[in-house]
């Protein structure tokens, strides 16, 4: 009788899997990508001690890297709660992008009034904003059976032509020699800082958020709610949950944490919206919601994983001089290694 | 000299986790026999054949086909030696049609599909055998009774000389079925040999040659039809003597809870219309649904629980209309439901035990405390329920989806009955599960209805709506084709009812429906 | 805007439309077998700039359409093994793909930004290329346009007059059902994907090879998508399909008409139209639900296993 390898589901899935996955998908990824980095000229462990250590080897390092961990940790968080209610929510970065553009429009325009009146209006304002740009393709999804994958997309690339068209026209500065800038915001808008460093008011909001959407799932009717949708629609519609309702502020919130992300980057980093605003951080949420298995604990030590890996790719490119796109290409292989790994939470390998 | 088995199963085991299938099974089939296997629900008839048709793989055991040694490492290895298996849920794709379905299950000559002659020798097939079929209709318009004839055909089409038909009459009216078994004997007698998995007596006495009892996963016995008795078949499938079904205490039903006048729904791809459905139901009743799958049942529990949307006419609940209720409205007012599919709109099963219990209640207090939800209070009603229902299960965080059936099934009910409802639809709610957990669920409807709960039953199976049911409504073709009173409901009028015949019960007590 | 520009239109439309219609076919193949394969994207970029590389370091466009294949079914193998073995969540391994075919493309493609590469040049179809009218809108261009056209009635045919097609369709539906027929399930989805992985290599391939002849990073620039969107769209018909992706070329072919032609409207917000029409395509097929409940393969994204 011939034999060979075959899945087996385990009768019941290791516990203590889901916290060690994230950790050893960055390890397999980093593997992977080492042929690729070899085949380039560059030694893949030069290159790893290197990025390690930019990313968590000083002070500076680790608050480069939380400052990277901010908007992650927030846009993680909302990806996470739309992936959670079964909705792909892949438009996270352009809802990032809108909320960096409302929150800089009412910054722009109020630039006298006083720091504690100014930034908490600019921040709702950029919540507002994602929520708005984030509940259209829901509606879509409700109303008109539309998928939302494909929207959520669509609206990324307009988003992104929106912000240039505003860098470009309407918003130039008129003081940055036709660079593609806005105009820097007022002082009183800049969120504080953590000092000296570049850490900023978001990694509060981050952590708060985490806390309330923790809370939410598993406290409260709402979460309950959003759980049960999550897993089985015809359950739900059968027991009367209000879908529509419970879909929309929901896919708020999760549109409206990608806004503030964008918000914080700007108010608390840049300090201007450009062109290029983000490096695809709505893409790399994705991948931070995955690893932490949409959990707001998870998200938070992931968020800061993944911002470390993306001040190494960073280092990367200043210092070796490679494309930035080593991060997408990093990024990849972390989610590949995540799905190839997740298998064995649920299953496990016997010879038949 | 003895002729030798065409099919030679030796000491088959199969385990799936935490419950062994088959325990050491050994079989003979000779060519020419019809080779019943006998057993209850849950028993290991279909493992077995699932692992002869190479679906399954052994854990120990041979088997031989036409004397060789084989190893099957999936249907085709089957098919290629001969075998054909018609299932309990039909392997047919239903968006394509007949002829496309045969062209699937029949190995080509080269890439062009040729439907034409597929056709052509389906036509042949279908006469010689009397089972008559369109080639060109896509399965999904076909109805049940049609696609078990194309099933039937597809094994014919591949020239398989070893049949194995998985309780093939168990959604054929009463005609169908005997038609069906005519079929079989003509097959058998043309040199085939067909295994055939029942758990119907009557049928397995009417046309076996011999007869293998399964039990819990062994091979009880194996006699000749000559030698056997209904009593001692029934002894060996259980284990004992036939219990007699839950006797029904007499009850007088009181006032009207739920009235149906004349609802009719449009028809829609893959779902049958309803039209015209009228009748009343009161409290301390049980009303069954009987008829063939797919003439509406479903549509129906349904439209009663506000899933569904109604065209026309009108239903009130205790005198209050409920014809545009929503399934909330309906579940606040009272109604119970436990599906057909508990895993589909009834369970979740990627959920844990405590929120499946949650579902219903949990706006309510005491378990809701404004936006809140307090779990302390939730989980001593959920251990509650467990105990007072026999649920087993290691916590109530485990997930219901590695629950077994019949545990699923108490939890549901256990769910459904903590609101003391004054109305249950319970749509084959026996489906699948195993002979104490199927005593259980029958027992826990009666207690319901003593308690005054009207019920709505839903099976396919005639002997429960005859033990349980006050009343019996057949369905056939999305209209209500008589109402019964069970007392005196025999099988030619059920029978006649179900396939739409009105003029055979004429002289019946059937009601005719308003 | 003069009567003769709007031949010229049409004509740009076909070329614009061609690297969806490569794309979205061989999605359309993937999905009816049952695999939803959102890396189009990823996959599509690594075609684009394996044939550019190739066809600059070897000097002929042909060997490298060739390697634009290969590398696409490279690429889509990776997802096949995590969806179809695995049983990884078919969404997230197809972003995974879009995110890596991205990045490598990127990390890899750096030296070839601006260096020239011999491409496709075009070639009248004789007899035909000369119609009035007809001739310069569809058969006055370049070989992989006229590769496009054959692929949309060759593939009809294959799904719905051949054996192999019938298998791709069972599979798609009903995978139970079809296993238990003697379909090799996992074996046809294998196959199909990979078709998937070759078709959107084809696609960028004639993004850096013919419609262009460079190579810039992101270059698909989401036409990727665009084409998942129109397999939707046609309602997984390869001739509707084909449809939507020329329109969609139409849409972008207006859209450069009007840039050039200095209308009064903000570049950048031109460039919206076609994504814009994309989700108004997607709307308006997605309304009619009977048409697309019939047309979508009803086990699209469900993985299958044998117990």
């Amino acid at each position: 009788m011939s034999r060979w390898l075959a899945l087996e589901k385990r009768p019941d899935p290791l516990r203590w899997m889901p916290y060690l996955v994230p950790m050893a998908s960055v390890v397999v990824a980093l593997l992977s990508g080492a042929p690729i980095l070899y085949l380039i000229g560059v030694d893949p462990w030069t290159a790893y001690r290197a990025m390690v250590w930019a990313a968590f080897g000083d002070l500076y390092g680790v608050s480069e890297t939380l400052v990277k961990a901010i908007p992650l940790l927030l846009l993680g968080l909302g990806v996470g709660v739309a992936f959670r209610l079964g909705f792909w929510n892949i438009g996270a970065e352009g809802q990032f992008y809108l909320g960096a553009v409302g929150g800089t429009w009412f910054a722009l325009s109020a630039p006298d009034w006083p720091a504690l009146a100014l930034q908490p209006l600019m921040l709702l304002m950029g919540f507002a904003a994602g929520a708005v740009w984030a509940l259209v393709p829901a509606a879509l999804r409700l109303y008109a059976r539309t998928n939302e994958i494909i929207t959520t997309l669509m609206l990324n690339y307009i988003a992104m032509l929106w912000i240039d068209f505003l860098v470009y026209g309407p918003w130039k500065d008129p003081q940055a020699f036709g660079f593609p800038f806005t105009p820097p915001l007022p002082q009183a808008a800049r969120l504080p800082t953590l000092a000296g460093s570049r850490v900023h008011l978001g990694l509060l909001l981050g952590l708060v958020a985490a806390v309330i959407l923790a809370l939410l799932l598993w406290r409260t009717r709402l979460g309950y709610e959003l759980r049960i949708i999550g897993w089985s629609s015809e359950a739900a519609r059968y027991a009367g949950l209000p879908i529509a309702r419970v879909t929309a502020i929901v896919i708020s919130v999760s549109g409206g944490l990608a806004g503030l992300a964008g918000l914080c980057e700007v108010a608390g980093v840049q300090g201007r919206i450009q062109h290029g605003l983000s490096p695809g951080y709505g893409y790399t949420a994705i991948i931070v919601a995955w690893l932490a298995r949409l959990n707001p604990w998870g998200t938070i030590v992931v968020s800061v994983l993944l911002g470390g890996l993306l001040v190494g790719s960073d280092m990367l490119q200043i210092a070796m001089g490679l494309p930035i796109a080593v991060a997408y290409l990093f990024q990849g292989l972390v989610l590949f290694s995540v799905l190839g790994l997740e298998v064995f939470v649920r299953y496990r390998v016997v010879w038949k | 000299m003895t002729p030798s088995p065409v099919v030679a199963l030796s000491g088959i085991t199969k385990r799936f986790p935490g419950i062994v299938a088959n325990d050491a099974i050994d079989l003979e089939v000779y060519a020419g026999e019809i080779h019943a296997l006998l057993g209850e629900n849950g028993a290991g008839k279909t493992t077995l054949m699932k692992i002869l048709y190479g679906l399954y793989r052994p854990d120990a055991g041979h088997i031989c086909i036409d004397g060789q040694a084989v190893m099957l490492r999936s249907p085709q290895d089957a098919i290629r030696l001969g075998l054909g298996m018609a299932f309990q849920q039909f392997s047919l794709i239903p968006s394509l049609t007949v002829a496309e379905n045969i062209a699937l299950a029949v190995p080509s000559s080269g890439l062009r599909l040729r439907l034409h002659d597929i056709a052509v020798r389906l036509g042949t097939l279908s006469q010689r055998y009397g089972l008559p079929i369109d080639p060109w209709t896509p399965v999904w318009r076909l109805s049940v009774g049609e696609q078990q004839r194309v099933e039937l055909l597809k094994l014919l089409y591949r020239q398989a000389r070893i049949l194995i038909l998985d309780e093939p009459t168990s959604v054929l009216t009463p005609l169908e079925a005997r038609g069906f078994l005519r079929a079989i004997q003509a097959m058998a007698t043309s040199g085939l040999a067909v295994i055939l998995i029942s758990h119907k007596m009557d049928e397995v006495l009417a046309v076996a040659h011999r007869i293998t009892v399964l039990r819990r996963g062994r091979a009880v016995v194996t006699v000749p039809r000559s030698e056997a008795t209904a009593a001692d078949l029934a002894r060996a499938m259980i284990g004992r003597d036939l219990r007699p079904p839950p006797t029904r205490p007499l009850s007088a039903p009181g006032e009207v809870v739920l009235s149906v006048r004349d609802v009719s729904v449009r028809e829609q791809p893959w779902q049958p219309a309803l039209h015209g459905i009228s009748f009343d139901l009161r409290q301390g009743e049980i009303l069954g649904i009987a008829g063939v799958a797919g003439n509406g049942q479903r549509e129906l529990a349904e439209v009663l629980v506000g899933l569904r949307r109604v065209t026309a006419g009108s239903m009130s609940l205790q005198g209050r209309d409920v014809t545009h209720a929503t399934p909330r409205e309906m579940i606040r007012l009272g109604v119970g439901y436990i599906p057909e599919d508990r895993l589909g709109s009834g369970l979740i099963p990627q959920a844990s035990i405590l929120d499946n219990l949650l579902l219903k209640e949990y706006q309510h207090p005491p378990f809701a405390y404004g936006p809140f939800l307090r779990y302390r209070v939730a989980c001593a009603q959920a251990s509650r329920l467990l105990s007072a229902f026999q649920v087993t299960a290691p916590s109530l965080h485990t997930l219901v989806g590695t629950l077994s059936g019949g545990s699923q099934q108490r939890l549901l009910l256990a769910r459904e009955f903590s609101t003391q409802p004054i109305l249950l639809i319970a749509a084959h709610p026996t489906r699948g599960l195993d002979a104490g957990a199927i005593e259980h669920v029958q027992h826990a409807l009666l207690e319901q209805r003593q308690r005054g709960c009207a019920i709505l039953l839903i099976s396919e199976d005639l002997e429960e709506l005859v033990a349980l049911c006050d009343r019996i409504a057949v369905m056939y073709a999305g209209t209500i084709s008589g109402i019964v009173s069970a007392a005196g409901a025999d099988p030619a009028t059920l029978g006649a009812l179900m396939t739409g015949d009105r003029a055979l019960c004429r002289n019946s007590l059937a009601e005719m429906p308003r | 805007m003069e009567l003769t520009l709007i031949p010229l239109v049409l004509a740009a439309a076909v070329r614009a439309g061609t690297p969806i219609a490569f794309a979205a076919l061989g999605e359309l193949v993937a999905e009816r077998s049952g695999v939803l394969n959102l890396g189009v994207e990823g996959m599509m970029l690594t075609g684009a700039l394996a044939g550019f590389v190739v066809a600059q370091q070897t000097g002929q466009p042909w060997v490298g359409v060739l390697a634009a294949a290969v590398a696409g079914m490279v690429l889509s193998l990776v997802h096949a093994v995590l969806t179809i073995s695995l049983q990884a969540n078919q969404v997230v391994s197809g972003l995974a793909l879009s995110i890596f075919g991205s990045g490598v493309t990127g990390f890899w493609g750096k030296r070839f930004i601006g260096v020239p590469a011999d491409g496709f040049t075009t070639t009248a179809v004789t007899g035909l290329g000369g119609l009035p009218i007809i001739g310069p809108i569809f058969f006055q261009h370049d070989a992989l346009v006229y590769l496009a056209y054959a692929l949309i009635p060759g593939l009809w045919y294959i799904l719905y007059r051949t054996y192999p097609g019938l298998q791709v369709r069972a599979a798609g539906e009903s995978p139970a059902s079809a296993d238990a027929m003697g379909v090799e399930v996992t074996a046809v989805r294998y196959r199909c994907v990979a078709i998937g992985g070759v078709a959107a290599g084809l696609g960028g391939a004639y993004l850096s090879l013919a419609y262009t002849h460079i190579w810039i990073e992101n270059m698909t620039a989401g036409r990727g998508w665009i084409a998942v969107a129109m397999v939707i769209f046609g309602t997984w018909d390869p001739w509707r399909t084909a449809l939507g992706a020329y329109l969609f070329g139409g849409v972008q072919a207006m859209q450069l008409r009007l840039q050039a032609a200095g209308v009064a409207v903000p570049t950048h917000l031109l460039m919206m139209t076609p994504y814009l029409f994309t989700i108004v395509a997607l709307v308006l097929a997605s309304r009619d639900t009977t048409r697309r409940r019939l047309g979508a393969p009803a086990a699209l994204a469900t993985p299958y296993v044998r117990e």
